[in-house]
């Protein structure tokens, strides 16, 4: 058992976490740590043998997991026409890492919040917008245009270092010739991916994947680490190197130099329409990504509280709940679970070596405050997405940005990934660590930047996402498994983010999309 | 002997002037602050004969006396103007207790000296020295304190003199105070010491930049949550500043205000009885509104509680804005407009949008194409909106942005402009719903500004104002802002 500062100390480093301490006496903000859905798989996943159901029933189609990928699924199959359909769920609330929380100042996220706004081409994921009341007209190429109200309002981004906040990511004060110009090769490289187009006229990236090119030119980008590519164009200036370095901890929960290359310019160039053009726009909800998973429960039937444990090629599932085990026919099943699970519960996938991927490990937090804390000095005003440029964390999201709400009590929601280590070694390393220990950490964070915080928070809840995402290390996101994954065993599909290589609601959404295609034909 | 007698006269000068500036209606307050100070000086001077015992100690300390209550005087009154019910009350108090104890000083004073000199020198000496220190603090105070140290500033220096004097008397008097001229030394140090401690903190109230940055005395500053409020007091009348940026000069503010209500409410085809301002905390565009016969409800939405509070309370405000706070027919709302719009539906028949200038994203998200859908659908669609809309001589992108963005949100415009001699010259924007001609006619009312001609002319735009292309104002993407920040910059 670490002592509270040692924890600090781990996390964030030992001088903050020293210098924290030193200052007089400090308790944490009270809270709760949750750790969604992962008490009740791990026990489900323990009993070696799947228990006898005592009653069965059927279904035409069942959709195993109710995050995106899943709620996709049931949500397109509904506008196919396919309506006897049950989303079965572990846990007791549906949205997987998109999923968002309210209390009673503002709906706030608890994991994925934003999507680029979606391209011409994308016309569920507009749809589904468009029901939300959330297109406000069409450009005239026909792409939609996102109300007004959800395109992440300006400023967008800040980030804290040498004592006060900067304007965007990217540190442009004291930033030298060469930084700069390291800065514009790198862009040149970017805008040269977003003009690329393979002989189909594909995108060589592209939200989702499965639209962009397989081209050998693309792929030949996931045998080196983003890092190796940079260091190939002699990009080093070390602004740069920290703005590719953040993108990998945000989107990946890696480093620059454990991130595949082909993942690293896809954060960037799938982003970008075309050469020179800033990145699509942002769209946001308080609630996150919470605000689409409601919109795509809403016309679901969705059981929660059921684990499936058995899946049969057949269309035979045993789900074990508070009432004991159940058994389930179904004339289609989508297995919409992260593929280290599907692995262990599709009967036909166990033993095989499909689900070795690698899954980040991630603490969110959301920060309750009372009052917002003092904005020192003239830096840079309080944006959506506030970075500490030194610190492992991600900083915070703030859930009232976006409906215009700068004064008095907020949500900030708080990231932390876990860059260099797998979820098993993560959590041995935290062993014994409760809610004081995180709240603490937390704290001492935010006192970067604002050293009246602790007075100003009300409690703060803090999520361990044991198995956040799927990382796309060097040679994962193109490698020939991901193929093999997404292929169905007899009536059993699949779909979820993983499949993809990466962690986005639009590849989630694709893949839910597709496997519904796939029952529905 | 000469630095009393400056001190005593700029302690009283200190307090009419807070009176008067706080207060208003200067003749009262200079009248009873005069009167209260000199009959409290004869209480004083009666109370003297039951001083006995050590004279010079009993002086020194009422020199520190003098120090502390005098030299605390104008903050703790700033501090207690927001605070306290009666400030009257506080100030005569004031006034009071300071006159009391330098009414004492003179009478110990000549008995102090009173066998060293002759009694007809004695007299002669002390008065003179009284009379032409008076003539040294009347020069003195509005023509180097008050400008250069601002009224909390003065205050505490005058303060830290009479400390000086008492710590100076411990050695003029060394012999004549005896034993304990060691304990008094040590009080004058630490009364001088924190008095001195107190000037470096007057920043608190005003900053040394402050005072420089505004050409008049500084007379009411308050950091809310929201923004910096100032309020200056010069010949011209007195002048409100939030962020340090003008938001109108007591002088003119009516060709501002006549030009920002009555063109939107005569626009309205239906007499405009429920009436939404957004922004205009001063209450100054309210007072025009309440002027119309035809209103029967106004809602004020502004987002500080201590603007409108002000405007209610603070004396010379309130007068300006005709106590328009306390009219029956207006409800105020703090809050944030863009937010209120959103939660509140609700159909006006005149909307007045009146906002500090947009340099910044906070205030700029109250300028995008966003907030204008909001108000648009909180007008009826027989009722009109207007919009302050920056200077189209000194910002011309910006107001062309400001009138595009409107523009965008669905609205009929109309631009116009005036000249405002504390701002220069001015924009609105005039919209509806509907297509429409603007005003001809200026209401029925004893307007100091407005008239048939001058309400048409306002519409007319010369060369130098004519629109320029502009990207509109949005959520995710503020050109506003840009240009605002841009333009500004080259005039600053």
């Amino acid at each position: 058992m670490t002592t509270r500062r040692e924890f600090v100390a781990m996390l964030l480093g030992a001088p903050i976490a020293y210098a924290a301490c030193r200052r007089a006496d400090r308790s944490p903000p009270p809270g709760a740590l949750l750790e969604p859905g992962m008490a009740r798989a791990h026990a489900v996943i323990r009993d070696a043998k799947p228990p006898v159901p005592t009653t069965w029933r059927s279904v035409d189609v069942a959709i195993v997991g109710g995050g995106v990928a899943g709620l996709a699924a049931a949500w397109e199959l509904k506008r196919r026409g396919v309506h006897d359909v049950t989303v079965f769920e572990l846990d007791d609330v549906s949205g997987g890492t998109a999923r968002g929380g309210e209390s009673a100042v503002t709906p706030y996220p608890w994991g994925a919040h934003y999507i680029v706004a979606p391209q011409v081409e994308q016309v569920e994921l507009a749809s589904l917008l468009d029901e939300m009341g959330a297109i406000e007209g069409h450009a005239g190429d026909g792409t939609p245009i996102v109300d007004e109200a959800l395109r992440c309002r300006e400023p967008e981004e800040r980030v804290w270092t040498l004592g006060r906040w900067w304007e965007g990511l990217y540190l442009e004060a004291g930033s030298n010739a060469d930084d700069r110009k390291q800065l514009a090769a790198f862009r040149r490289e970017i805008d040269r991916w977003s003009a690329w187009r393979d002989g189909q006229g594909r995108r060589a990236f592209a939200i989702p994947r499965s639209r962009a090119s397989d081209d050998p030119d693309v792929v030949a980008l996931d045998r080196i680490s983003f890092a190796t590519w940079l260091d190939q164009r002699k990009l080093t200036s070390p602004r740069l190197r920290w703005l590719c370095d953040y993108a990998c901890r945000d989107d990946y929960a890696l480093t620059a130099a454990e991130t595949s290359a082909w993942a690293g310019v896809f954060y960037f160039a799938a982003r970008q329409r075309g050469p020179g053009l800033a990145s699509q726009t942002v769209i946001t909800w308080p609630n996150g990504n919470g605000a689409l998973v409601a919109q795509l429960a809403r016309s679901a039937t969705v059981e929660k509280g059921l684990a499936i444990v058995e899946i049969a090629d057949d269309g035979t599932l045993i789900g074990v709940g508070p009432s004991g085990a159940i058994g389930i026919h179904a004339r289609q099943v989508i297995v919409a679970t992260p593929s280290f699970v599907a692995n262990r519960i599709v009967a036909s996938r166990r033993g095989t070596s499909l689900g070795t991927a690698d899954y980040g490990a991630w603490v969110v937090a959301n920060v309750h405050l009372r009052d917002r804390p003092e904005e020192r000095g003239h830096g840079a005003p309080p944006a959506w997405d506030n970075v500490f440029r030194d610190s492992p964390s991600l900083g915070y999201v703030c859930a009232t940005h976006q409906r215009g709400r700068d004064r008095g009590p907020t949500v900030w929601t708080w990231y932390y990934p876990f860059s260099d280590a797998d979820p098993a070694a993560v959590r041995k390393r935290l062993a014994g660590a409760g809610h004081a220990e995180w709240a603490e950490t937390i704290v001492t964070d935010l006192e970067r930047a604002h050293p009246d915080a602790r007075a100003k928070i009300d409690h703060i809840d803090v999520a361990f996402w044991g198995h956040g995402m799927i990382r796309p290390r060097v040679g994962a996101p193109c490698g020939p498994e991901r193929l093999a994954r997404i292929a169905p065993h007899g009536v059993v599909h699949f779909a979820h983010t993983d499949l993809s290589g990466i962690a986005l609601f639009e590849e989630a959404f694709d893949h839910g999309l597709r496997a519904a295609r796939e029952v529905s034909t | 002997m000469f630095v009393v007698a400056i001190c005593g006269l700029v302690y009283e000068l200190l307090a009419g002037t807070l009176g008067s500036y706080l207060l208003g209606d200067s003749v009262t307050q200079f009248s009873l602050v005069i009167g209260l100070y000199l009959s409290a000086m004869g209480v004083g001077a009666w109370l003297s004969r039951k001083l006995d015992g050590n004279l010079a100690r009993r002086f020194l300390e009422i020199e520190l006396a003098v120090a502390v209550v005098g030299g605390l005087s104008a903050p703790v009154l700033f501090l207690s103007f927001g605070t306290v019910v009666h400030f009257q009350v506080v100030l005569l108090g004031f006034v009071a207790a300071i006159g009391v104890l330098v009414g004492l000083e003179l009478p110990i004073l000549m008995r102090l000296l009173e066998g060293q000199v002759a009694f007809k020198d004695l007299i002669s000496r002390v008065l003179t020295f009284d009379y032409i220190g008076a003539l040294a603090a009347s020069l003195m105070f509005p023509l180097v304190l008050v400008p250069k140290l601002g009224l909390v500033r003065s205050s505490l220096a005058m303060g830290c003199l009479n400390a000086g004097v008492a710590l100076w008397g411990t050695w003029l008097l060394k012999d004549q105070v005896g034993k304990s001229v060691i304990g008094v030394r040590i009080r004058a140090l630490i009364v001088l010491i924190a008095l001195a401690v107190g000037v470096g903190m007057a920043d608190y109230f005003t900053t040394w930049a402050e005072d420089e940055m505004y050409a008049d005395p500084v007379v009411f500053t308050e950091t809310t949550p929201y923004q910096r409020i100032v309020v200056t007091r010069g010949r011209a009348g007195f002048q409100l500043f939030l962020n340090g940026n003008l938001q109108f000069s007591s002088a003119d503010e009516y060709r501002y205000h006549e030009a920002l209500v009555h063109p939107a409410l005569e626009a309205a085809e239906v007499p405009a009885k429920k009436i939404l301002i957004l922004g205009g905390g001063d209450g100054l565009a309210l007072r025009e509104v309440l002027t119309h016969r035809d209103t029967e409800s106004v809602t004020l939405v502004d987002l500080d509680p201590a603007m409108t509070n002000l405007s209610k309370r603070f004396p010379a405000l309130a007068e300006l804005n005709h106590h328009s706070f306390s009219d029956p027919r207006v409800t105020v709302i703090n809050d944030d407009a863009m937010v209120w719009l959103d939660e509140h539906p609700g159909q006006y028949d005149a909307v007045i949008v009146d906002f500090p200038d947009p340099n910044t994203f906070a205030l700029g998200k109250l300028y995008t194409r966003l907030f204008y859908k909001r108000v648009a659908a909180h007008v009826t669609p027989a009722g009109a909106v207007v919009v302050q809309a920056t200077s189209p001589l000194f910002a011309r992108k910006s107001y062309w942005c400001i009138i595009e963005t409107i523009r965008a949100a669905g609205l009929f415009v109309h631009p116009y402009q005036v000249t405002v001699p504390a701002f220069g010259v001015w924009g609105y924007a005039l919209a509806r719903r509907r297509e429409f001609q603007p005003p001809v006619h200026v209401p029925k009312l004893p307007l100091r500004f407005l008239n048939d001609e001058a309400l048409v002319a306002m519409f007319d735009f010369p060369v130098d104002m004519k629109p320029l292309p502009v990207e509109i104002n949005q959520l995710d993407n503020q050109a506003l802002v840009r240009y605002y920040e841009r333009e500004w910059r080259k005039w600053e």
